[in-house]
């Protein structure tokens, strides 16, 4: 483990993320800040589902292997529902933020969409889930050791690094399709959205089998990434041409209508 | 010896995101609708957090109201609307800080609690407007120290040995039982506030009884020290880890150019950034000696303790503080300072104005400049670094305000002991969490969402608020719970390649 592994893994995991932070979120404080609100709710959720496994764990014998697995399995679980319901949660909240922007606003219009926050919130989520799966990981491969000396797989930290980076894009795309749903009530793509969480978390007990944890992983990211593209309002069209170098950009930023005519004020 | 300094340092700590004085004159056709929409809005904002959003209002239009002198002071020092033509006035008279000119504005509003609202409502919406940004430049900063810190607790071993304690804190944790390890930290918590409270309470009488002088020197001495001593240390700490020689010589070279200019950045002129930079660094050194010096369950009993104090120091009427602020607003001079980090911009965005406008608008622009750099000397004095007081003065988020109307930039002023303690919390964690690095990224988050929490509740109550006990409270509760709580959680997982 070296240096190369160190930068390596961390690029995997994070570059993409860094990217989208580097080039959609920095510029923006009120984006920044939905970003680290996301973070900060996506760790009460982890903190409340840990909570709830450790008391199963105390409660339990020890000493009991198929036990102890079950209550993982049952933590895997809460854990994923929690952070659903925690999603829905930061909506609620982002919603209310939303009408007072609005409220606040000259012109009635919001500084930023609600799409625009589905998506900082979903990287949000997504960056501390990332984190805090591999920030450890790749302390830890710094230092001296080998991989896999025991007779594990020897791929694990690339493996970690991976799946980290899927796991950042599917928050960010759970989090554009949830919002949607939301909003439009279509209370299906909510459904969805939870279920390919569940799957994929559920993939995971496949490793160290990582064809069956991966790569359906990434087919499903692949899925969802072009699900939240189709419903942000992209076409086929948009992609060849920003493909061919024409970049279209287009605020898209929710005009409410003004609660009240703004001639008439004052 | 250095808790006079944190004690300085660590007195500034409220903040108050002053809002602009658009005045009464500039908006006083605002409409009904408004301030329906305002207190709406206030609904919508407050569902959640209080059970009645009425409360704020009430509490808020009480204030304004109130003509008892301590909370009309305290809270006009900070919100004051006023006609921008008498500010300029009063800046340029006592070419101070913004919040004694603001004082006096202010109360002559105790008696338009409609106007009031309505003027909120536009300054409500300015804040929101601004508030994200500010919310940015706090966090900038915050990040950068607390950066510097776990950067060097991680590497640097010096500051994780065990080598005696402060004088401060003299009973030893090193006690067989839990029960008396308990104690003994509860006792050397006492022992610290205390002192801290009588140092403070000694700078309030000294400033009473104006004896600036004696407050001027101490505070470049303790800065002088800071800047040489501290860094020295700190200097040759570094350079033993990483097995670099220096000769003395270069040495000298390096700490006397850097404790210069650091002396001429923050108690005199300085670049901006500069003297940011400069004000960072003190900080993370400041913090560090801390996380060094205090013992393990003392420490984080002493966080605890130092937020209550905060609390009850800036928002009760007979605080400390509050009586400081008092004072200075009715001398009418600067706030009595400590050091006080300044995110301040001073420029404005060109419009068209008519030309006493933008006469007054440059000269504003002129005196908040001479505020800003007022404030940083006056805030110099207070750092106290050889056992005195808590600085008594609130971190005035005394946003360096051009009192001009729109598009002004504006800057946030936050307290150098917010910055010490919000990094000794992520220290700890960074070098006491059993070298797990989901505790310390915990606690950063927490730490943030603390700060803009009270930025948010500072952009809605407009008056002065301490800035350590939200983020404080939410950094010990993530430190305990995912030290205990997340990591056997995340172990287990990892150790079984699952991904939640």
């Amino acid at each position: 483990m070296t240096l190369a592994v160190f930068f390596g893994c961390s690029f995997i995991a994070f570059g993409p993320a860094l990217g989208l932070c580097l080039f959609s979120v920095v510029r923006e404080p009120l984006r920044v800040i939905i970003l680290v609100a996301g973070a900060f709710f996506w760790l009460v959720s982890l903190l409340l589902s840990s909570l709830v496994w450790f008391i199963a764990v105390k409660a339990s014998d020890p000493g009991d292997e198929p036990l102890q697995k079950g209550l993982l399995i049952f933590g895997v679980l809460f854990s994923v529902l929690l952070q659903e319901a925690f999603r829905f949660l930061y909506y609620k909240l982002l919603r209310k933020a939303i009408e007072g922007l609005v409220a606040l606003s000259e012109d009635g219009c919001s500084p930023i969409s609600i799409q625009q926050m589905a998506y900082v919130a979903g990287l949000g989520f997504g960056l501390m889930s990332g984190a805090f799966s591999m920030i450890n990981l790749l302390a830890d491969a710094l230092g001296p050791g080998t991989v896999g000396i025991h007779g594990d797989s020897q791929l694990y930290f690339l493996t970690s690094a991976f799946m980290t980076m899927v796991m950042i894009f599917l928050h960010t795309f759970w989090g554009i399709l949830f919002f949607h749903g939301c909003e439009t009530q279509r209370w299906w793509e909510m459904v969805a959205v939870i279920f390919t969480h569940l799957i994929v978390s559920g993939l995971t007990f496949w490793n160290p089998l990582y064809l069956g944890s991966l790569i359906p992983s990434y087919l499903l990211m692949f899925a969802t990434a072009a699900w939240a593209y189709v419903l942000s309002g992209g076409c086929t069209q948009n992609l060849l041409r920003s493909l061919q170098g024409e970049y279209l950009v287009q605020p898209h930023v929710q005009r409410r209508s003004p609660a009240r005519d703004p001639a008439s004020e004052g | 010896m250095w808790l006079g300094e944190s004690a300085a340092l660590g007195r500034v700590s409220t903040i108050c995101l002053r809002i602009s004085k658009h005045s009464l004159n500039i908006w006083p056709h605002i409409s009904t609708v408004r301030k329906a929409l305002y207190e709406k809005l206030m609904m919508i904002i407050f569902m959640n957090s209080s059970d009645s959003e009425e409360e704020a209002c009430n509490e808020r239009t009480s204030l304004i109201s109130a003509d008892s002198p301590p909370a009309a002071s305290y809270q006009d020092g900070l919100q004051a609307p006023e006609a921008a033509e008498t500010q300029t006035y009063r800046k340029r008279r006592t070419g101070g800080s913004c919040s004694p000119s603001d004082a006096d504005g202010g109360n002559s509003d105790s008696g338009i609690p409609v106007r009031e609202i309505a003027v909120d409502d536009k300054e409500e919406e300015l804040t929101l407007k601004y508030g994200a940004k500010h919310v940015i430049m706090l966090f900038v900063p915050v990040t950068l120290c607390m950066v510097v810190v776990v950067a060097t607790i991680k590497s640097v071993r010096f500051y994780t040995e065990k080598n005696g304690q402060l004088i401060y804190t003299p009973f030893s944790e090193d006690t067989p039982s839990v029960g008396q390890r308990l104690l003994n930290s509860v006792l050397n918590t006492i022992i610290m506030i205390s002192v801290i409270i009588v140092m403070t309470v000694f700078l309030v009488v000294l400033y009473k009884y104006r004896c600036y002088k004696f407050i001027h020197g101490w505070l470049i001495l303790s800065s002088l020290m800071l800047l040489f001593l501290f860094t020295y240390i700190y200097l040759g700490e570094v350079l033993k880890t990483y097995n670099v020689a220096m000769d003395y010589l270069t040495l000298f070279f390096v700490i006397w150019n850097f404790g210069a200019v650091g002396m001429i950045c923050i108690h005199w002129k300085g670049p901006l950034h500069l003297q940011q930079a400069y004000l960072i660094m003190i900080s993370a050194l400041m913090a560090l000696v801390f996380i060094k010096y205090l013992p393990e369950w003392s420490a984080w009993v002493i966080l605890g303790a130092i937020s209550i104090y905060d609390l009850i120091a800036v928002l009760c009427p007979r605080g400390p503080l509050r009586m400081l602020v008092e004072t200075a607003q009715e001398r009418n001079e600067p706030i009595f300072p400590a050091l006080i980090y300044s995110s301040a911009m001073v420029w404005t965005v060109g419009m068209a104005k008519q030309d006493a406008a933008s006469r007054s608008l440059t000269q504003q622009t002129w005196d908040s400049a001479e505020d800003v750099r007022e404030i940083h000397d006056n805030s110099a004095y207070v750092e106290s670094e050889i056992s005195e007081a808590r600085s008594p003065a609130p971190t005035h988020p005394t946003t360096s305000l051009l009192e001009d109307l729109e598009e002004e930039e504006r800057g946030v002023k936050l307290g150098l002991g917010d910055f010490i303690f919000y990094s000794v919390l992520v220290g700890k964690a960074a070098a006491t969490a059993s070298g797990d690095w989901n505790t310390t990224l915990a606690c950063f988050v927490a730490i943030l969402i603390g700060l803009c929490l009270t930025l948010l509740l500072l952009a809605v109550f407009k008056k002065a608020l301490p800035a350590l006990p939200i983020s404080i409270t939410f950094g010990l509760v993530f430190y305990f719970s995912t030290d205990n709580l997340v990591r056997p959680f995340m172990d287990t997982l990892a150790s079984h390649q699952l991904y939640i």
